[in-house]
């Protein structure tokens, strides 16, 4: 990794490895569970594109927003939602940061900026402008984060939302996450163009950059400077992050038939955590015995975030209707 | 009281508004400095402009999602779509998503969003700028759906519109925009799911809707010269629908019309009649009736176009048959 020029210290950059370890062990244990049938619905792992969520969320405030999609466990985690409250979700659980009424794709924390997880491709770009839009209207500093697959970057959505962004110069940042595979249709076979940052600077003269996905220290200060131009009233950012989904589309799916076996062993080799691991020792910010140490503590959390859904209650069916209307009207 | 117009008294519910609150914005096509292709903006550039009175490029999907967006987060935004035909574009935004994020936040995160356009046929508009399509919207859970029929009840539902925290359709019949209504000048706001009994009898119950309110009222004012006294209500809004106000009616009356000049099968008018059947079935002295426009396209040429709505003559029948039932 060419990381010479980092401007964070030892206690951030563990804070990365510390959020990405947090992130991949919940979804082995979400996995596992759902193996078990603990887990009544869908379930989309995040595993191998931690670095993405923790490097970009590691810039923001708890006011900022961040719009995900249906693989959004590691957005809603880096955003600082309890691994008890996404547990509770995902087993249906009243205790779940949707109160059970989304699971796996709709998870929910506004009060820390957690504006929803998606079943739907395309809808967190416009929204994520959305929010944009608000915070300039109301003269804020918010920014506002649309993270979104290589799937959304062919939907209309990401030229309108784009188109929109980038006109009315508004504090967003799209993070494209671009995992080779919407669903298992290749990107390759999706698009002409899979530079999406070349898309962005091109279509519609926005800041674009393209980093490597798995590198969370390049992630970080890509946003880190797409976070400073948004607050800053310089307008919208894209961020082009290539990686690597290494389980399937969502957990008992078949996951042959599209990518080889050769192709998820060389990306296994990238994984970001390990890479990061590696790069934390060889710079001397930790020693191997730090980084157990943080194995050890995220493994306590995530076996008390199970414990916590698995205990607790199921919502009281008499509530199924609740929540559809605000007040007035 | 003074008199203004339909469109004057939604604009003055939105002025009022935009004065009050500064997180309100408009967006559409043609609506800032122009003021909208039917005037529903003009002169509010001037006050508030370019943030406030958002010109868009014609991308219905994408500001209807990026009005989500702003919902979500402070703002509140009113859609305007000239033609509501142009809604069609955004209809994954608004049934995935705008519908439903209250529910799926459980509550926490609030939709203020005002969706309004022009509905109805009328002006050889053709069949893409003649549509209505607000049972679409009452069959999913989440919309209110307000369809003045009068100056008074467009200015007053607006303004509660504005003011409340959820996705409203607010749907202008373009042959109502002109016409003329008392209207106090002062802010005021009309409850949703609260009809209006237009007109007091005892022969029949007819329910109409936007555009066939006055003329149902006129061809009613014609019956009672004849002896017949038609009790005509307006709902005003059909999420949430006063059912209250029309079983109440028909108990007197013990016959029901609906006058509706959009589609039949699984209509406004559809719904009405059975909830009548299930909660009033033993106050009904005849059949329910359905007057609805034709099944169809809205064709361009008059006498086509004239062919697919409820004229004079067949409300008179529909109403004089369910009498004499």
């Amino acid at each position: 990794m060419a990381n010479e020029d980092i401007a964070l210290n030892s206690e951030q950059l563990l804070a990365l490895y510390h959020m990405m370890v947090l992130i991949r062990r919940t979804e082995e244990q979400l996995a596992r569970a759902h193996q078990m049938g603990l887990v009544p619905g869908p379930c989309h792992t995040y595993v191998g594109e931690e670095a993405i969520a923790a490097g970009v969320c590691a810039n923001l405030r708890e006011d900022d927003v961040v719009f995900s999609t249906h693989r959004g466990h590691g957005h809603a985690l880096a955003k600082g939602v309890s691994p008890r409250a996404v547990a509770a979700e995902l087993f249906g659980k009243a205790t779940g940061c949707s109160q059970g009424r989304g699971g796996s794709m709709h998870l929910f924390a506004p009060e820390i900026g957690l504006m929803g997880t998606s079943g739907i491709v395309g809808p967190s770009i416009l929204q994520g402008a959305g929010a944009g839009y608000s915070f300039k209207l109301l003269a804020s500093d918010q920014v506002s984060v649309a993270f979104f697959g290589d799937g959304a970057v062919s939907n209309g959505a990401f030229h309108e939302g784009l188109n929109m962004a980038a006109i009315w110069d508004l504090p967003v940042i799209f993070v494209c996450e671009d995992n080779m595979y919407a669903t298992e249709v290749a990107f390759r076979d999706a698009t002409r163009v899979q530079d999406v940052a070349q898309r962005a600077r091109v279509s519609y003269d926005m800041a674009a950059v393209r980093v490597d996905g798995n590198d969370v220290l390049a992630v970080h200060r890509a946003a880190e400077e797409a976070v400073a131009r948004a607050r800053a009233g310089g307008g919208p950012s894209l961020i082009d992050c290539k990686t690597y989904r290494a389980r399937p589309h969502a957990e008992g799916m078949r996951d042959g038939g599209y990518r080889s076996a050769e192709e998820m062993q060389a990306w296994k080799e990238r994984d970001p955590i390990a890479a990061h691991a590696a790069w934390l020792i060889e710079a001397g910010h930790a020693e191997a015995a730090d980084l157990d140490a943080i194995e050890a503590q995220v493994n306590s959390t995530v076996d008390d975030a199970i414990e916590f859904a698995r205990a607790s209650p199921f919502p009281d069916p008499s509530t199924a209707a609740d929540f559809i209307f605000g007040a007035g009207g | 009281m003074r008199e203004i117009t339909f469109t004057e008294a939604a604009r003055e519910a939105l002025t009022e508004q935009m004065a009050l609150d500064p997180s309100i914005f408009v967006v559409g096509e043609g609506i800032g400095e122009r003021g909208g292709n039917f005037n529903t903006t003009l002169g509010l550039y001037e006050k508030y402009g370019p943030m406030r009175l958002r010109d868009t490029p014609i991308v219905e999907r994408g500001f209807v999602g990026m009005c989500a967006g702003a919902a979500m987060t402070g703002a509140r935004p009113v859609v305007d779509f000239m033609i509501v035909d142009f809604i069609l574009d955004s209809m994954g935004e608004l049934l995935n998503q705008i519908s439903k994020i209250q529910y799926m936040s459980s509550g926490r995160i609030k939709m203020p969003m005002v969706l309004r356009g022009c509905i109805g046929i009328g002006g050889a508009a053709a069949t893409h700028h003649s549509g209505s399509y607000y049972p679409l919207f009452v069959h999913i859970p989440g919309f209110r759906v307000a369809l003045p029929s009068n100056p008074y009840d467009a200015k007053g539902l607006l303004t509660t519109a504005l003011t409340g925290d959820n996705p409203v359709l607010f749907l202008e019949h373009k042959l109502l925009l002109n016409r003329r209504g008392s209207v106090p000048e002062e802010a005021y706001k009309l409850p949703y799911g609260q009809a209006a009994v237009l007109r007091e009898g005892s022969a029949a119950t007819v329910v109409a809707l936007a555009v066939m309110v006055p003329k149902v009222l006129q061809i009613c004012d014609e019956l009672a010269k004849d002896g017949l006294d038609i009790e005509v209500i307006d709902p005003r809004t059909l999420a949430p629908l006063d059912t209250t106000t029309i079983l109440e009616s028909v108990r007197k009356t013990g016959r029901l019309l609906i006058a509706d000049e959009t589609f039949g099968p699984c209509g406004i008018g559809a719904e009405i009649s059975a909830q009548v059947m299930e909660q009033g079935f033993d106050d009904l002295d005849a059949p329910i009736a359905r007057l609805n426009g034709a099944h169809t396209p809205t064709p361009y040429s008059p006498t086509l176009e004239n062919a697919v709505i409820p004229d004079q003559a067949a409300i008179t029948k529909a109403i004089r048959d369910l009498v004499a039932e």
